[in-house]
């Protein structure tokens, strides 16, 4: 496995790194979740909320949280390198993290994951392999930035990636013609009202 | 069985409204202050009660687990944290309890942070939640506007603010300690215990954590009582529980049924039954990723709850129910696991940092059948050196599905090997 590490070299440079009006008016409505002093418990979410305005996040926008949130930096260094959702190098435009644990890989995470790594270009798309999302019964998933994709199989992922290519907003959720988690096909209980 | 008067979570699916009218409309918010007037020790006591086992996969009492806070608020302000940071492999129902059923969750911790006289709470979402999240949020923000949240919440007299604390991705937040840790801005690594959260938690102060399902279900156990939940299930098994059933089945689905449902009559009733029949099932994992698979055999009688299924040395777990027909390659299945357990482990114990790796690498040439015979002595004896020997359960839940393995599948696997051997030998 690669070593994760809060500086990549093969990382472009970003000299600075300062939050817009609106984000910083986000980042002091996190802060201001926490009592005083304890301000270093917004470090995910800002963290977050830098990561959004630049697409990733680089060292720059790390020493900004820290002298925001008045931490050391290697504590948000460790922040930014222990947790899988900070994205330490530039990516494409869609990330589909693709589930491949057992629930998701006994329902055929292998195609999708197939159909995924066959459209990553870096630009458009960028592919990861995730654990286990927490969409199991609606295996196989994919989450493609905010959203979470569902009950996926080759064909319609490729229709999804395809509708994303297109500049379209497919829908997220189950790929199937279903209600949420309910089974498929008709509900077994709550058919009331 | 169960009928849907006797359901908590009618919105399961999000057929309707989860916004704050949608919500009353099902009965949430009904007279909240009529409950908190009947003050601390009412509650507590209804909760013990009920019979109510925690909802995150451990069972433990919950009505118990709220009399450990301090009886008074001394120097220290008391916290309420719920777990929502749902990452067990074959889990997906807090998802549902909080993208369609937001206000069940609030009530419940308003309720139960008044009963352990906290004036905050903490919802820690996962961070892959993040629509689950936006949810919440917006159901948070009405409630204050409705002035059920904040000063004198429903005219109570007490004050509650409930904050939602996105994750960011890492299983080990599920931990309790783990979650603290990640909620004051640290990595997310446990807490030696003692001293225990109700001692020393969130900021050094006295914290509980509940699992959503167990702080949702709260005020539909106080408004309807005690004896109605316990009348539900079986003994020490009490009320009703979302079950997530998934893997090979005609129609996965969450639902929501009674304790100690018969697994086959749970999977027949609601999922279309297992692909290809009964006959063609191979095995279950009843509880999450973290419990020890069943075989067939006993997967025709055994009984959804906490009890039945720790007599057949596996568990109710998050009641995470992973079918796998005969087609499923077992022993894949499980090395998946391991590879999980591998990647999530933080690190800090070395009997998990490095057991974990030893563990997945040693499973992957199972998959293949390139070991020796005696290794399979061997794995199980390092799942027995690192269960037990860590911080937290990371590293026992990283050891019990290869034992559930081992003890129901030993043969197939020495079979792989002879196989393997043989072809080895054959060219």
């Amino acid at each position: 496995m690669a070593m994760i590490t809060a500086d990549p070299k093969d990382v472009p440079q970003v000299a600075s790194f300062s939050f817009t009006p609106e984000y910083m008016a986000k980042v002091e409505e996190q802060i201001a979740h926490y009592p005083p002093g304890r301000q270093a418990s917004a470090v995910i979410a800002v963290l977050d909320l830098a990561q959004r305005q630049q697409g990733w996040l680089p060292r720059a926008a790390m020493n900004e949280v820290a002298r925001l949130l008045d931490m050391a930096p290697i504590r948000v260094y460790e922040i930014a390198t222990f947790y899988t959702m900070f994205q330490l190098r530039p990516k494409g435009k869609y990330l589909l993290q693709v589930c491949t644990t057992t629930p998701c890989w006994l329902r055929g995470s292998e195609a999708v994951m197939k159909a995924c790594q066959h459209a990553a270009d870096g630009e458009t798309f960028s592919v990861q392999e995730v654990e286990c999302l927490g969409g199991c019964v609606n295996a196989p998933v994919v989450q493609i930035n905010d959203d979470f994709y569902e009950d996926l199989d080759e064909a319609s992922m490729n229709k999804v990636l395809d509708a994303l290519r297109r500049g379209e907003s497919p829908k997220p959720g189950p790929q199937v013609d279903r209600q949420t988690s309910a089974p498929e096909g008709g509900l077994t209980t709550l058919k009331g009202e | 069985m169960l009928g849907d008067k006797d359901r908590i979570f009618t919105n399961l699916y999000g057929v309707h409204d989860w916004r704050l009218a949608g919500a009353r409309a099902r009965g949430a918010w009904d007279n909240t202050k009529a409950i908190l007037d009947k003050g601390v020790d009412w509650i507590i006591d209804e909760m013990k009660k009920s019979g109510l086992r925690g909802r995150g996969g451990a069972g433990f009492p919950t009505g118990m687990k709220w009399s450990f806070m301090p009886k008074e608020v001394k120097d220290r302000p008391h916290y309420l944290v719920v777990n929502a940071d749902e990452s067990e492999p074959g889990t997906c129902k807090d998802r549902d309890i909080m993208r369609h059923d937001p206000h069940l969750l609030i009530e419940g911790c308003l309720v139960a942070g008044f009963a352990m006289r906290a004036n905050a709470g903490y919802i820690y979402v996962r961070g892959e939640f993040y629509n689950e999240a936006q949810h919440l949020i917006a159901a948070i923000k009405e409630a204050y506007d409705a002035g059920l949240l904040g000063k004198n919440a429903c005219g109570s007299g007490w004050d509650f603010d409930l904050y939602v604390h996105r994750g960011a991705g890492a299983y080990i937040c599920g931990e309790e300690t783990a979650l603290l840790e990640s909620l004051e801005g640290k990595k997310g690594m446990p807490r030696l215990k003692p001293p225990f959260p109700a001692g020393a938690g969130l900021y050094g102060c006295p914290t509980t954590v509940n699992n959503v399902e167990s702080i949702a279900v709260a005020p539909t156990i106080l408004r309807r009582g005690a004896a109605w939940f316990a009348g539900i299930g079986r003994p020490n098994n009490t009320g009703t529980k979302l079950f997530c059933i998934s893997g090979h089945v005609n129609r996965p689905c969450n639902v929501e049924e009674e304790m100690g449902i018969p697994l086959r009559e749970l999977i027949e009733r609601h999922c279309g039954g297992v692909r290809g029949g009964w006959d063609n099932l191979l095995a279950v994992i009843p509880g999450g990723a973290s419990v020890p698979l069943l075989p067939k055999s006993i997967c025709d009688t055994v009984l959804m709850d906490f009890d039945s299924l720790r007599d057949q040395r596996s568990g109710l777990g998050t009641a995470a129910v992973i079918v796998m027909d005969k087609s499923t390659d077992v022993v894949k299945a499980i090395a998946r696991l391991s590879y999980f357990y591998k990647h999530e482990s933080c690190g800090q114990c070395t009997p998990c940092r490095e057991g974990t790796g030893w563990m997945w690498r040693v499973m992957e040439r199972m998959v293949t059948g390139d070991a020796r015979l005696e290794e399979i002595d061997a794995l199980e004896d390092v799942t027995k050196q690192v269960e037990g020997h860590t911080i937290c359960a990371l590293g026992d839940a990283a050891a019990w599905p290869i034992q559930g393995l081992i003890r129901h599948f030993r043969p197939e696997m020495e079979r792989r090997i002879r196989a393997r051997t043989e072809k080895l030998a054959a060219e």
